[in-house]
């Protein structure tokens, strides 16, 4: 089969096949879009990248507020730029290993609770210095500082001790994590020159492209940086450039009126009309994003399990799906692990039994209506998702009374305080830390209350568990204990829709993210 | 009392102007205080921990009392700082300065277009008052005031930008752009503001010149036998004048301080945007300077119609 969609792929980019065609061929071999994607994204490489030009995306997700500082990353602008222009110790790759990039090799110690970082010699940042083993132990501290501001803050909490030595940088862990090189491709951790600790908001890396343009919330730009040390798989347009368009029909009039070669979030409800559009190609994802409903465990009426499976049978993932993400998602399965994690293993699928959600409903005693807050700053469609709920759950015999709260102050009043709301999930880069962020007992961000002894345990151990098949055994049973026990609802995973004109060449999805895990612009270039 | 009542009643209303202002910034102060949420946390979003949120509330100083906050600030004010934005760290009048002046840029060019227009209008439609030419154009005035201005945005982007290019439909501006493509981003957003203000300040012309042709010194005018231009150019317009001005002020302040919805629309870099932008993330000292540069604009564009209608008074301007 593969020599096939080779040979196809190929054709393609010779343009003796259309890309529907080939996508259409594919199918019918029983290739995933992702895959046949990739495929054809590889071809194009392989004809080779056009230099020069210059290369736009329109992007949502930007403030006049946003800054260089990338420990303030947080919008969807900031960081594909930050992937233009800054330079990370490794990169996670399409099939979910890593790639280093100013890391040269990563090694751990027996009890995966040191590690040693080599750093490559002779890499230059965009001022001319060179990038020392100093520089990114300095970067590291400054996110992991305690006081720090930085949005990596979360995640760095296990270190102990950065030093470097010589060329290697050696970090400490206080409990062992064999998870964590793939820490270090957090979006977050460029490494700047003395980590930033000078003047954080310089936007000086080592990146593919120098910035030259910084106008947050209207538009951001680079020019190519000649000593580029990735060699030639990235930086293939002369400049680079991000508007900032938080609407979404500008956005989408500006990649058809050729303004912008690329655009992010595609509002699925307008997808069919934009396929239509000559030239503009639809590149959606499934991601790790989810969106959920989400109860405290320790919290009255929520504390009764039966409750608690009552309101997960009375979920319709399948029509949720279809109504609010119009499709373009997957269902999901009340854990927040999907198969773009790396150790996945599928658990029976939870599916809408009206009849089971009774029989637990009466079980639990509960009468009376159970208070639903949401708003739609939550998540798109949050509102209607919540009445959808109200309806799906009316036929099992649970009466949902769904409160509309303001969006000002929706995260800081309501998520994570009351004790039934919806809320939305980016996922995280592993297993470990989606559980660790979200469900470990001791965890700020625990938004389910979820206290589970056993299962905080073997959250613990599978850290130290270098032997790969026993620790997907131990993610799996976790998955169960959160599935069955746990105060959330996840009726679905989204995709990421972006959508590329005909002069984007190179285009192809990235599983971990939209914009290709926002290397778009520095990885497309400008097709002829 | 010396001097003449004139400059007396201008200077009368110059200092109800800055009273009023005062009081304006008192106001703005209060109403930000009194947002729901926590700057804090809007910086932060949803991934902020608590340790972060406490390190952040000291270093704003946040912690302080509302009213020593107040007068620090008024003071910053009144010796020119803005003060420092609290998201960027950045001087609030060195981002704000582009901001306004792109601002000002379209609200001045749409005026240039708009407010003759609709003066013209006005006297055509008085002119042929009540006959077809007099339907054609408040009846498209009202139409276009009536539909809301995202819809004419969008409207004027399928059709000028998608279907026959001509003109961008994203407006971005920078500096160093040369002028004429300034312009040509600027057509579209300027359309629709002009498409917008149009009505209003057509049919006030309209009414007011009409007000004054039922008076009998008009009618005199008529029956010395000037012609109806003429009549309306010399006797009736200037003493609508007053009316008049205070309408155009009135149009000129919305496209200074209303046209949030048309940046948006357009990505139009402009103060709308800006104070958009703060606001979600409880940006305040931002936003308490856009409120105050938006409350200068309003009461001094109110204060110059004022005056003008006291200098288009006769009995103002020669005193017995």
């Amino acid at each position: 089969m593969s020599n096939e969609l080779e040979f196809l792929s190929r054709y393609v980019v010779a343009g003796r096949l259309s890309r529907r065609d080939f996508l259409g061929r594919a199918a019918a071999l029983g290739a995933s879009a992702a895959f046949a994607n990739s495929l054809l994204g590889s071809a194009a490489r392989a004809q080779g990248a056009v230099k020069g030009g210059i290369l736009k995306a329109g992007l949502q997700g930007g403030e006049a507020t946003n800054s260089l500082d990338p420990a303030s990353f947080l919008s969807q602008v900031p960081f594909s730029f930050g992937k233009c222009w800054g330079e990370y110790l490794v990169r996670l790759k399409r099939d979910g290993s890593l790639e280093n990039k100013l890391a040269e090799e990563i090694g751990a110690s027996d009890d995966a609770k040191t590690w040693t970082m080599k750093i490559k010699q002779g890499v230059e940042f965009h001022n001319g210095k060179t990038v020392t083993a100093e520089d990114v132990a300095a970067t590291i501290t400054r996110h992991a500082d305690a006081n720090s501001k930085s949005g990596a803050l979360g995640i760095l909490t296990n270190i102990t001790g950065v030093k470097a030595s010589g060329n290697d940088v050696i970090v400490e862990l206080a409990n062992a994590d064999a998870d964590f090189p793939y820490l270090m491709a957090d979006y977050h951790l460029i490494i700047q020159p003395n980590g930033g600790k000078d003047n954080p908001t310089e936007g000086i890396s080592a990146g593919p492209y120098k910035v030259t343009v910084n106008e947050p919330g209207v538009r951001q730009g680079g020019e190519k940086f000649a000593n580029y040390h990735g060699g030639d798989a990235m930086g293939h347009a002369d400049q680079i450039e991000i508007i900032v368009i938080n609407d979404a029909t500008a956005r989408t009039s500006a990649l058809q009126g050729g303004q912008v070669q690329m655009i992010n979030r595609v509002e699925p409800k307008i997808v069919e009309l934009i396929k239509r559009v000559p030239g503009v190609t639809i590149q959606n994802v499934s991601g790790r994003g989810h969106y959920v409903f989400i109860m405290h465990c320790n919290t009255a009426p929520f504390d009764n399990n039966d409750l608690r499976l009552a309101l997960k049978y009375a979920m319709n993932r399948e029509e949720m799906l279809e109504k609010i993400l119009f499709g373009y998602g997957t269902v999901g399965n009340d854990f927040p692990i999907n198969a773009a994690y790396p150790l996945f293993t599928e658990l029976e699928q939870r599916t809408f039994d009206p009849d089971k959600a009774k029989f637990h409903y009466q079980k639990s005693g509960h009468s009376g209506p159970v208070l639903l807050r949401t708003s739609d700053v939550a998540f798109t469609g949050a509102v209607d998702a919540a009445q959808l709920y109200q309806q799906s759950c009316a036929a099992a015999g649970i009466t949902i009374e769904v409160k509309r709260e303001p969006g000002d102050g929706y995260w800081s009043e309501v998520w994570n305080k009351q004790p039934f709301s919806t809320s939305y999930w980016g996922g995280r880069s592993t297993q470990d830390q989606m559980y660790t962020t979200a469900y470990y007992s001791k965890a700020d961000w625990n938004d389910t209350r979820f206290f589970n002894e056993k299962f905080d345990q073997m959250l613990l151990a599978a850290r130290s568990e270098l032997d790969e098949a026993k620790r997907k055994q131990m993610y799996a049973d976790m998955g169960t204990i959160v599935r069955d026990e746990g105060g959330l609802i996840l009726p679905m995973f989204n995709d990421f829709i972006d959508a590329s004109g005909a002069k984007a060449g190179g285009f192809t999805v990235h599983p971990a993210g939209e914009m290709m895990d926002g290397y778009a612009l520095a990885e497309c270039w400008v097709a002829a | 009392m010396g001097g003449s009542p004139i400059l007396r009643l201008i200077a009368q209303r110059v200092a109800m102007g800055i009273l009023l202002l005062f009081a304006v910034s008192a106001l703005i102060f209060a109403g930000t205080q009194i947002l729901p949420g926590d700057v804090a946390a809007s910086i932060l979003g949803q991934s902020a921990t608590p340790t972060a949120l406490a390190n952040l509330r000291q270093e704003l100083g946040l912690n302080d009392p509302a009213y020593v906050r107040y007068f620090r600030w008024l003071g910053g004010i009144l010796t020119g700082d803005l003060g420092t934005a609290l998201t960027t760290r950045q001087d609030i009048a060195t981002t704000l300065g582009p901001r306004l002046w792109n601002t000002l840029f379209l609200a001045f060019w749409t005026a240039v277009v708009a407010i003759p227009l609709a003066i013209l209008l006005g006297l055509l439609a008085v002119r042929y008052r009540n006959g077809p030419i007099d339907k054609a154009i408040s009846g498209f005035a009202l139409a276009s005031t009536s539909l809301p201005e995202f819809f004419i945005g969008y409207l004027l982007i399928f059709f000028f930008a998608v279907k026959l290019q001509w003109f961008p439909s994203i407006s971005t501006v920078y500096d160093g752009m040369p002028f004429l493509e300034k312009l040509q981003a600027i057509v579209l957003p300027g359309t629709a503001l002009l498409l917008v203000v149009l009505a209003h300040m057509m049919r006030m012309t309209r009414a007011a010149i009409l007000n004054v042709m039922q008076s009998a010194y008009v009618e005199t005018a008529e029956l010395k036998g000037l012609s109806q231009l003429n009549i309306i150019r010399k006797h009736a317009f200037p003493n609508a004048i007053a009316p008049i001005v205070n309408v155009v002020m009135l149009n000129l302040a919305f496209l200074v301080v209303g046209v949030v919805v048309v940046e948006v629309i357009f990505v139009y870099p402009g103060m709308g945007q800006y104070l958009v932008d703060h606001v979600a993330k409880r940006d305040v000292p931002v936003v308490q300077a856009v409120g105050l540069i938006f409350a200068a604009v309003y009461i001094s564009l109110n204060i110059v119609a004022d005056i003008a209608s006291i200098l288009a008074n006769p009995r103002l301007r020669h005193p017995r």
